[in-house]
C-alpha cells in the first residue's frame, strides 16, 4: 500500500466562499478552492496562459476564471473550459470534520534534475 | 439449543428495528440485555420536532414499551452506562454490574458537536439529541416574550427553529454558511427556503459566526464575529453530529470517523462485536439519516440469525417539511465537469427545479416550492435510465413526458387573448396584439403603448414572442445582447428587475431573472455586486468573491502576479512627512519600481501578495488611506495650484479638488471614475478629458462630464455652471448617484451619456433641484456604509487571508 501524506490545513471557513487559499509547496504554489457547495478542490495556482494566479479568480460553480486573462479551468478535472487549450494540475482533498486535508504526497518532493 | 446471549448498548432507532427483526426471523435464539444511558427505551427520535411544536405528545413517539420488552424477555437496564467492555472475559460492565456476552451489539447513536466557544456550558445551553434537550426548549418557551436563538441552519436547526416559533418564541437562527442547508439544497433553493422562514417571523442570519455565549448563571446572549449580540433565553446547538464512539474505543476496536465495520455490521477488529447505526463508520461513510440505519438492522438482524446478506450504501434522498417548506433533493448536484444544468424557475410562485445531468442520465435534483413528481425524478437518478429521448421535457415532469416536444412560439400562440403577459402592468395578449396591429412593429414600440415589460422586463422575451407570432416573417428578434450566458436578459433587463422587485441579493436576482447557471459566472457576479450594492447600500452586503481580484484585494494585480500599491494624495498634493514613509515603505518591502502617476501620486510596484497587509499598516500609520487604484469607483481628483501660488488662477482649484476628492472617495461606480479641477481655462489639470472636470472661471466653475482619455478620446460636455463651491460640488455629487443608478456595468460615463443622451441628464441633475437633492441624499447614503479605508479594514479583519494557508517548502529543505 502507497502512503498517503494528508497535510492537515486548517479549517474550512479558513477558506473563502466562492475562494481559495494558497499552499506553497516545492513544486510550485498550489491553490485549494472552497465552492458555494462547500467542495474542496486543489490545483496548481499557475495558469498555463501566462502563469496567472488562479487562487484570485472568480469561482463559480465547479470552476474558476483566470484574473489575468479570462481563462476558465474545471477545478475537478483541471481542464481549460471553452476555445482555450490547457490543462492543470489536480490533487487530491478531503473534508473531515470541517478540516480541510491535502494529498502532499506528491508535492513534497522537490524535482531532482 | 440452548440461547445465547446478546448485549445491545442503546436503545435508538436502528436498535429497535434490530430486535423486531431479530425476534420475528430467529425467535429464541438470543437472550437479549438493553442498556441504555437515557432513563428510558426506543422512541423516535425523528418526531422529536413535532413534541417540541406541541402537536405531539411524548407518549405517541414511543416505539416500544415495558410490556413489548417484557414479552420478549429483554432484560433492560435503562438510565445506566456502560463503563467498559472486557473481551476477553466477554463481558459488558455495567455502572450497576456485569453482563456476559457471547454477541455485542454497539448502536450508541451519536453526538452533538458542540461549538468550543465561551459559555458553552452555561445553564439554557441546549442541544437536540434527546426528550431532555426537546423538554428544556418547551420550558424556555413558556415564558412569554422570551427568545431563542438556534446555531445551525441544517435540518435539525431549523426544525428546532420551527418549532420554537410555533410555541410563540422570537428565534434567531445563526449560520456559520452562506445558505441553509447547504448540505441538501444549492444556494438558490436555500435562497427561497430563507424568504420562506421570514414571512413565517424566523429570522435568518447568514454567515454568522458565534464568538462567545454570554450570561451569568445562565445564558443571556450570543455574541458574533461581527460584534452583534443577540439577547437569549436560550440557545440550541444544532450544528451537527458525530458518531458517539467512546465504548467502541474503550474496547479497543477500531474507529476512524466510526465504529470501522465490515458489510455483515461485524466490527473488523472483533467477530463477536457488532455495530449499527449512526456510531458505525462502514467503506469511509457515516450515516445520519434513518434509511440507511434501518438496511443496516435488517443485515444485522440475518447475520445474528446465521443468514447470509451484505449491507449496501444506497442512494438517498432528503424529502422534508420545514414549517410546510416544500423541498426535495436527491443525488450528487455539484456543479462539474461533463455535467449540464437543467433549470427551472417560477419567481412568481416561488419554485425553483434544478436537474443535473451527467452522460445523459439524471444524476441529481433540487426542487423548491414543487415537489409534486419527486419521486418519478428519484427513480430516473436510482435506475440511471438514459434520458436523451425526453430531455426537452423532461423538468416538467412524467405528465409531459412522451408527446411532442414543445415549440415556445406554438405555446405563446395557443394562448388566448386574455392571458396575461405583462403582471407588472396588467398587459393582457389581446391588448399587445392590438397594438401590433395598430403598427407597433418593435419591442420598444410596444413597450410605449402598452408598457408591457416597461416594469421589471422579466415578460420581454414573451412580448418579443408575441410580435413573433403576430407579425411572422416581418419580425426579427432583435440582437440585443443578454448579460452573459447565464441568463436571456440585458444588463439594463436586470437593473429594471432589481429596482423594479426590489431584489437585494445575489439569488433572489438568479432567481427572479431566470439563471440557466446556480450561481452565475465571472462576467455577470461583479455586474450583479455593483448593481445590489449600488441600489441597495443598506440592505445589501458587498460580497467580496465576486469581485475582480483587485477589488477583493484593494490593490493592481500584475503582469507577473505581484501587485502595486498606491496611496491617496488628496487633490495631489502631499507633505514631507508622508513622502518620507512612502520612501521607508519602498525600502522594507524592497520595491522594485517606484512611479509617479498621470494622477498625481506614487505608485509602488511589485510587490508580493502576502506583503500587502503590513505595507498597508506602514502607510495606514503615517495617515494615508487607499488611493483606490484599482477600483470601478473614484479614481483620482487631479488639481492645478489656482489661486494660491498662480498669478492666473480664479479660485481655489486645489481646495476645490481636495473637497471633491474627501467627499467622493470609496463610492463604487459601474466603470472608473477620474476627476479633475483647473483653476482657469489655461486648463493645467487636464479637466477637459475627465469623467467630470471642472473649470474655474472668474464668475464661478464650469462643471463638464463625459470626458475621456483611454481607447476614446472625448471632450467633455457642459452640463451646468455653478456660482459657488457648495453648487459645484453637489452638481459633481448628482451627477455621479444618477450615472451610478442607471449605468450598465463598465460603461465609463461618456458611453452611459451616449446612451441616455446629456439633455435626459441635465433634466434630472440640473433642473428637476428635488432630484438632485434626493441624488446627493442617496449618494451620501451609500457613502456611510462604503467610504471607508479598506488598508485598515483588511490589516484588521483579514490580515491572514493574504498568507498561504500552508508552506510546506520550508520543511521539504530540511
Amino acid at each position: 500500500m502507497t502512503n498517503i501524506e494528508w497535510l492537515d490545513l486548517g479549517l474550512l471557513s479558513d477558506i473563502p466562499f466562492r475562494g481559495a487559499r494558497k499552499v506553497k509547496t516545492p513544486q510550485g504554489c498550489v491553490a485549494v478552492f472552497r465552492t458555494a457547495d462547500d467542495a474542496v478542490f486543489a490545483v496548481s495556482d499557475s495558469c498555463p496562459h501566462k502563469a496567472g494566479p488562479l487562487s484570485e479568480g472568480i469561482v463559480h460553480g465547479n470552476k474558476v476564471t483566470c484574473p489575468l486573462h479570462n481563462w476558465v479551468f474545471s477545478l475537478e478535472t483541471g481542464e481549460a473550459q471553452g476555445a482555450d487549450d490547457g490543462q492543470i494540475p489536480t490533487y487530491p482533498t478531503r473534508v473531515e470534520d470541517d478540516r480541510v486535508f491535502l494529498d502532499v504526497t506528491l508535492l513534497r518532493r522537490r524535482d531532482v534534475a | 439449543m440452548a440461547p445465547q446471549k446478546l448485549v445491545v448498548i442503546g436503545t435508538g432507532m436502528a436498535s429497535g428495528r434490530l430486535l423486531e427483526h431479530l425476534f420475528e426471523i430467529a425467535p429464541g435464539a438470543y437472550e437479549v440485555t438493553l442498556f441504555n444511558a437515557e432513563p428510558r427505551g426506543c422512541y423516535n427520535r425523528i418526531m422529536l420536532s413535532p413534541v417540541l411544536s406541541g402537536e405531539k405528545s411524548f407518549q405517541e413517539i414511543v416505539t416500544h414499551d415495558e410490556a413489548w420488552y417484557e414479552d420478549h424477555g429483554v432484560t433492560c437496564r435503562f438510565g445506566e452506562r456502560v463503563t467498559a467492555v472486557d473481551r476477553d472475559r466477554k463481558v459488558v460492565v455495567g455502572e450497576k454490574g456485569e453482563v456476559a456476552y457471547d454477541k455485542l451489539v454497539i448502536a450508541t447513536g451519536s453526538a452533538p458537536f458542540i461549538i468550543p466557544v465561551p459559555g458553552k456550558d452555561l445553564k439554557g445551553v441546549v442541544a437536540y439529541r434527546d426528550l431532555e434537550d426537546t423538554n428544556a426548549m418547551i420550558e424556555a418557551a413558556g415564558n412569554p416574550g422570551s427568545r431563542a436563538v438556534v446555531i445551525g441552519g441544517g435540518l435539525l436547526g431549523l426544525e428546532a427553529a420551527a418549532g420554537l416559533r410555533l410555541r410563540g418564541m422570537e428565534v434567531t437562527v445563526l449560520h456559520l454558511m452562506g445558505h441553509l442547508m447547504e448540505r441538501q439544497l444549492d444556494a438558490s433553493a436555500g435562497h427561497l427556503l430563507k424568504q420562506d422562514l421570514e414571512r413565517r417571523g424566523i429570522e435568518v442570519m447568514l454567515q454568522a459566526s458565534t464568538q462567545e455565549i454570554t450570561g451569568t448563571g445562565k445564558v443571556e446572549a450570543v455574541k458574533l464575529a461581527d460584534g452583534t449580540e443577540l439577547k437569549a433565553d436560550i440557545v440550541v446547538m444544532a450544528v451537527g453530529i458525530r458518531p458517539e464512539t467512546t465504548v467502541a474505543k474503550a474496547a479497543g476496536l477500531e474507529v476512524g470517523r466510526g465504529m470501522v465495520v465490515n458489510a455483515q455490521m461485524e466490527s473488523v477488529s472483533d467477530p463477536d462485536i457488532y455495530g449499527l447505526g449512526e456510531c458505525v463508520e462502514f467503506d469511509g461513510a457515516v450515516f445520519g439519516l434513518v434509511a440507511p440505519l434501518y438496511d443496516q438492522a435488517k443485515v444485522l438482524a440475518k447475520t445474528l440469525a446465521g443468514e447470509a446478506d451484505a449491507f449496501t450504501v444506497r442512494q438517498l434522498s432528503t424529502k422534508l417539511k420545514v414549517t410546510g417548506c416544500d423541498l426535495f433533493s436527491a443525488g450528487d448536484f455539484n456543479d462539474g465537469e461533463g455535467r449540464q444544468d437543467i433549470v427551472f424557475r417560477d419567481p412568481a410562485r416561488g419554485v425553483y427545479k434544478r436537474l443535473v445531468i451527467e452522460n445523459d442520465r439524471l444524476i441529481g435534483a433540487v426542487f423548491y416550492g414543487d415537489t409534486a413528481d419527486s419521486n418519478w425524478f428519484f427513480g430516473l437518478i436510482q435506475t440511471g435510465e438514459d434520458i436523451s429521448a425526453n430531455r426537452d421535457t423532461l423538468i416538467f415532469g412524467p405528465a409531459y413526458q412522451g408527446g411532442a416536444s414543445v415549440d415556445p412560439l406554438a405555446a405563446v400562440a395557443a394562448l388566448p387573448d386574455e392571458a396575461e403577459i405583462c403582471g407588472c402592468n396588467g398587459v393582457c395578449k389581446g391588448q399587445i396584439v392590438t397594438a401590433i396591429e395598430n403598427g407597433a412593429s418593435d419591442l420598444a414600440a410596444v413597450r410605449a403603448v402598452t408598457k408591457a415589460s416597461g416594469s421589471c422586463g422579466t415578460c420581454t422575451g414573451l412580448v418579443e414572442q408575441v410580435l413573433a407570432v403576430t407579425l411572422g416573417d416581418e419580425f426579427s428578434m432583435p440582437a440585443e445582447q443578454p448579460m452573459c450566458g447565464c441568463t436571456d436578459l440585458t444588463h439594463e433587463d436586470v437593473r429594471r428587475l432589481i429596482k423594479g422587485q426590489e431584489l437585494k441579493s445575489m439569488p433572489a436576482v438568479w432567481q427572479a431573472g431566470a439563471w440557466k447557471t446556480p450561481d452565475g459566472c465571472h462576467s455577470c457576479r461583479p455586474a450583479l455586486n455593483f448593481y445590489l450594492l449600488a441600489d441597495w447600500p443598506v440592505e445589501y452586503k458587498d460580497d467580496p468573491q465576486s469581485r475582480f481580484i483587485n477589488e477583493r484585494k484593494h490593490a493592481n494585480i500584475q503582469k507577473d502576479g505581484t501587485f502595486s500599491v498606491m496611496p491617496r494624495m488628496w487633490g495631489g498634493i502631499t507633505t514631507p512627512d508622508e513622502l518620507r514613509a512612502i520612501a521607508d515603505a519602498a525600502d522594507k518591502y524592497k520595491v522594485p519600481t517606484v512611479k509617479v502617476t498621470g494622477g498625481q501620486r506614487i505608485d509602488l510596484l511589485g510587490i508580493k501578495g502576502e506583503d500587502l497587509p503590513a505595507i498597508w499598516a506602514d502607510l495606514n500609520a503615517a495617515g494615508m488611506v487607499s488611493g483606490h487604484a484599482y477600483s470601478k469607483g473614484l479614481r483620482t481628483v487631479k488639481t492645478c495650484v489656482g489661486t494660491d501660488h498662480c498669478r492666473f488662477g480664479t479660485q481655489d482649484s486645489t481646495g476645490l479638488g481636495i473637497k471633491l476628492e474627501k467627499a467622493l472617495w470609496g463610492s463604487w461606480t459601474p466603470h472608473k471614475v477620474k476627476l479633475a479641477v483647473s483653476g482657469c481655462p489655461r486648463n493645467c489639470a487636464e479637466a477637459t478629458c475627465k469623467d467630470v472636470g471642472v473649470i474655474c472661471v472668474d464668475s464661478g466653475y464650469q462643471i463638464g462630464v463625459g470626458g475621456a482619455a483611454g481607447m476614446d478620446l472625448k471632450e467633455t460636455e457642459r452640463l451646468a455652471d455653478a456660482k459657488t463651491e457648495e453648487e459645484a460640488i453637489e452638481l459633481a455629487i448628482a451627477f455621479i448617484q444618477l450615472y451610478r443608478e442607471n449605468a450598465r456595468y463598465l460603461d465609463r460615463p461618456y458611453k452611459w451619456l451616449g446612451k441616455v443622451g446629456l439633455p435626459w441628464v441635465k433634466a434630472r441633475v440640473v433642473d428637476d433641484l428635488a432630484e438632485r437633492r434626493r441624488l446627493v441624499d442617496a449618494f451620501l447614503l451609500s457613502q456611510t456604509i462604503y467610504q471607508k479605508d479598506p488598508w485598515a479594514e483588511h490589516v484588521r479583519e483579514q490580515a491572514e487571508r493574504y498568507a498561504p494557508i500552508a508552506d510546506i517548502t520550508l520543511e521539504a529543505a530540511e
